[in-house]
C-alpha cells in the first residue's frame, strides 16, 4: 500500500525509530501519565470508599443530568455542522474560480472566538438588536427573540462555531476523491444521484465517520459558549461545567478527576459508535495508493 | 423525467445557495454589530450609534493590559508551534518510513488527544502540573498546548512525507550523508510547504485554544482568548464596549494569520491527506 520498507531489521537496532521516541515520551509523560494519575485519584475521593465519587456523581442532582444536557446540545450541534457541510461541500469539490473565495468566506467564523460570537449575538439577537429591530420593520413578528440565555443560543454558537471546521474536513475528504471514478459511472449510465449515492458515498464514509467525531468532540467539550451564552445554572449546565466547578471551585480534584473520566467515557462510547458503524481505518477515504 | 430531475436539481440549489447565504449574512451581521459596538459612544436602541469614537480600545489595552497579554500570547504560540515541529515532524518521518511492533498502538497515542476533549485530560493534566509547580507558569502553559499540537503536526506531516520518494533518501545514503544530514539537506527543504501548513494549522489552533491554557494559566500567563473570557466573566463593572473591542482585537489576529495560512496551504487540504497523485486536467 505504502512504499515504506516492509522489513522489521534484526540486529543492528534500526537508529530511525529513535526519532519517534521524544514525541512518545513527550505524549506519555503528559497525557498518559496525567490520564493513569487522575483515574486513580478518582478512586481516592475526599470522604468515602473508593468508588463515593462515582456513586456521588449519579445520586446528585446538579450533576448526573448534565450528561444528558450535554449529548442534547452537542449531538444536533454535530448533525447540523456535517449535515450542511456534506452538501455544501459536495456542490464545492469541482475546481472553479470562486471555490478559493467561497471556501475562505466560509472559514472566517473560525477566527471569530467564542467571546466574539457570543458578544455578537447578545447585540445582534438583542431586545433592540438589528433582527428584532428589522423584524418589526417588516411587521414578521414583534414578540421578544428568544436566542440568547437558553438551549438555543448555545446550539447556534455551537453551528457558527463548529460548521467551518466540519466543511473543511469534508471538502478535504471530497477533493481527495478522484473524479475519474464519477465520470466511469456516468459513462455507465448512472445520473447525479446514483453517481453521489453509489461512489462519492462510500468513499466519502470513513471521512464523515472522522468528520462527525472530531466536530462532536469540539460540541461536546462546549465550556465557555455555554457559560457565556446559556443558562449555566439550568439547561446548559453542560458537564464541562460541573468538572470545572468541581476542580476550581470546591477544590475537589477527586471528584474533578471522577466527572472528566466519565466525561471521557461517554465521548469514547460515542465515537466507538460512530467508528462501529464504519469500519474504518484512520488514513482516510482514499486508499487506492498509487495503484 | 429528466425534466423532473432538474427542477430537482435547481431546487436543490437554491436551497443550499439559500442556507448558505443565510449564514454568511447572519454571522457578517453578527460581526459587524460588534464592530458597531466596540466604536460606539452611546448605542441603546437605534439602527446606528450616536456617535462614534476609540475610546473602548485604548481603555481595553490600559484595563486588560492587553500588551502584555498580547506578548505572553506570541511567546507561547511560537514555543508551541517551534516545540511541536522538532518532536513532530521525526516522529511523522518515522511512522510515515517504517514499519515496527507496535505502531497501531503509537497511532492511538497520537490520535487520542485529538479524539479525547481537552477538558476531560485537562483537568488532571493540570492537577500534575500543579503538582510539579508548573501550572501558573508560561511553561505549564507551553506544555499543555503541546499536547494536543504534537499529535497534531504528526498527523498533518505524515501524508506530506509519504508523498516523498523514498529514493531521494536512498540516493542520499549511498552518497554517505548522516541521518541528521539527509534530514537537514534532503528532507527539510522537499517538506517546507507541509512545514509550513503544519506551524500556521498549530499557530491558529493554539491562538484559539481555550480549555487547557484556561486550566494551567496563571495571572502572568493568560494568552488573549483566556484574558478575554476573564474580561467578560469578571465584567459588570466594566463597560461591555470595551470587551467588544477586545474581541474585536481578538478577530482580527487570529484573521491575520488565517489568510497567511490560507495563502500558503490549499484549504482544501489543511486537515487531511494532499492527494496522492496529480488528477489530469478535467
Amino acid at each position: 500500500m505504502t512504499t515504506a520498507t516492509q522489513n522489521v531489521p534484526r540486529a543492528p537496532f534500526d537508529r530511525t525509530l529513535l526519532l519517534v521516541m521524544p514525541a512518545a515520551a513527550f505524549m506519555l509523560l503528559l497525557f498518559i501519565y496525567p490520564f493513569i494519575y487522575g483515574l486513580l485519584l478518582s478512586f481516592h475521593p475526599k470522604t468515602g470508599g473508593t468508588l463515593a465519587n462515582y456513586t456521588h456523581f449519579f445520586t446528585t442532582d446538579n450533576l448526573w443530568p448534565t450528561i444528558w444536557t450535554t449529548l442534547k446540545l452537542a449531538l444536533p450541534a454535530t448533525l447540523i455542522n456535517v449535515g450542511l457541510a456534506l452538501p455544501i461541500a459536495y456542490k464545492m469539490r469541482g475546481k472553479s474560480r470562486y471555490q478559493r473565495w467561497v471556501t475562505t468566506i466560509l472559514v472566517v467564523p473560525i477566527t471569530l472566538g467564542t467571546v466574539l460570537i457570543a458578544e455578537g449575538m447578545l447585540i445582534y439577537f438583542g431586545p433592540k438588536g438589528w433582527l428584532s429591530q428589522f423584524l418589526q420593520l417588516v411587521h414578521l413578528y414583534t414578540g421578544p427573540i428568544r436566542l440568547t440565555h437558553n438551549f438555543w443560543g448555545v446550539l447556534i454558537s455551537l453551528v457558527i462555531s463548529g460548521f467551518p471546521f466540519a466543511f473543511l474536513l469534508i471538502l478535504s475528504y471530497i477533493t481527495g476523491i478522484d473524479p475519474v471514478l464519477a465520470r466511469a459511472a456516468a459513462t455507465l449510465g448512472a445520473d447525479r444521484k446514483a453517481q453521489f449515492r453509489y461512489i462519492y458515498l462510500p468513499l466519502l464514509a470513513p471521512g464523515l465517520a472522522m468528520c462527525f467525531c472530531l466536530a462532536f468532540v469540539q460540541a461536546y467539550s462546549v465550556f465557555p459558549s455555554a457559560v457565556l451564552l446559556g443558562s449555566p445554572a439550568g439547561p446548559t449546565r453542560v458537564i464541562s461545567i460541573a468538572a470545572y466547578e468541581a476542580a476550581f471551585e470546591q477544590y475537589d480534584y477527586s471528584l474533578a478527576s471522577a466527572i472528566a473520566m466519565i466525561m471521557g467515557f461517554v465521548q469514547l462510547i460515542i465515537v466507538a459508535a460512530v467508528l462501529g458503524l464504519r469500519n474504518f481505518w484512520y488514513r482516510g477515504p482514499v486508499t487506492g495508493g498509487k495503484g | 423525467m429528466s425534466a423532473r430531475g432538474s427542477w430537482f436539481d435547481r431546487a436543490w440549489r437554491s436551497l443550499l445557495l439559500g442556507t448558505m447565504t443565510l449564514f454568511v449574512v447572519n454571522i457578517g451581521l453578527i460581526i459587524a454589530a460588534v464592530a458597531t459596538s466596540s466604536f460606539a459612544r452611546r448605542w441603546l436602541g437605534t439602527w446606528l450609534p450616536d456617535g462614534w469614537t476609540i475610546a473602548w480600545y485604548t481603555e481595553a489595552w490600559r484595563e486588560f493590559q492587553l500588551g502584555g497579554v498580547l506578548w505572553v500570547t506570541v511567546e507561547v504560540v511560537f514555543a508551541v508551534v517551534a516545540l511541536a515541529l522538532l518532536i513532530g515532524v521525526p516522529a511523522a518521518y518515522t511512522l510515515a518510513r517504517r514499519d515496527f511492533l507496535g505502531k497501531r498502538l503509537l497511532m492511538l497515542l497520537f490520535l487520542l488527544p485529538l479524539m479525547v476533549p481537552p477538558i476531560t485530560y485537562g483537568i488532571p493534566m493540570a492537577t500534575v502540573l500543579y503538582k510539579l509547580q508548573l501550572a501558573g507558569t508560561i511553561y505549564g502553559v507551553i506544555l499543555a498546548n503541546l499536547v494536543p499540537a504534537a499529535p497534531f503536526v504528526i498527523l498533518v506531516m505524515t501524508p506530506f512525507i509519504e508523498q516523498i520518494d523514498p529514493n531521494l533518501e536512498s540516493a542520499a545514503r549511498v552518497f554517505g550523508a548522516s541521518t541528521a544530514r539527509m534530514f537537514w539537506h534532503v528532507l527539510v527543504p522537499l517538506l517546507a510547504p507541509g512545514i509550513l501548513a503544519a506551524s500556521l494549522l498549530v499557530l491558529v489552533r493554539t491562538i484559539a485554544l481555550f480549555e487547557l491554557t484556561f486550566l494551567t494559566a496563571g495571572p502572568d500567563s493568560q494568552t488573549l482568548v483566556v484574558a478575554l473570557y476573564y474580561a467578560v466573566f469578571a465584567a459588570g463593572v466594566r463597560a461591555p464596549q470595551s470587551v467588544d473591542a477586545m474581541a474585536m482585537v481578538y478577530m482580527l489576529v487570529t484573521l491575520t494569520w488565517l489568510l497567511i495560512a490560507l495563502r500558503f496551504v490549499n484549504p482544501t487540504q489543511l486537515v487531511s491527506r494532499v492527494k496522492e497523485h496529480p488528477q489530469p486536467a478535467a
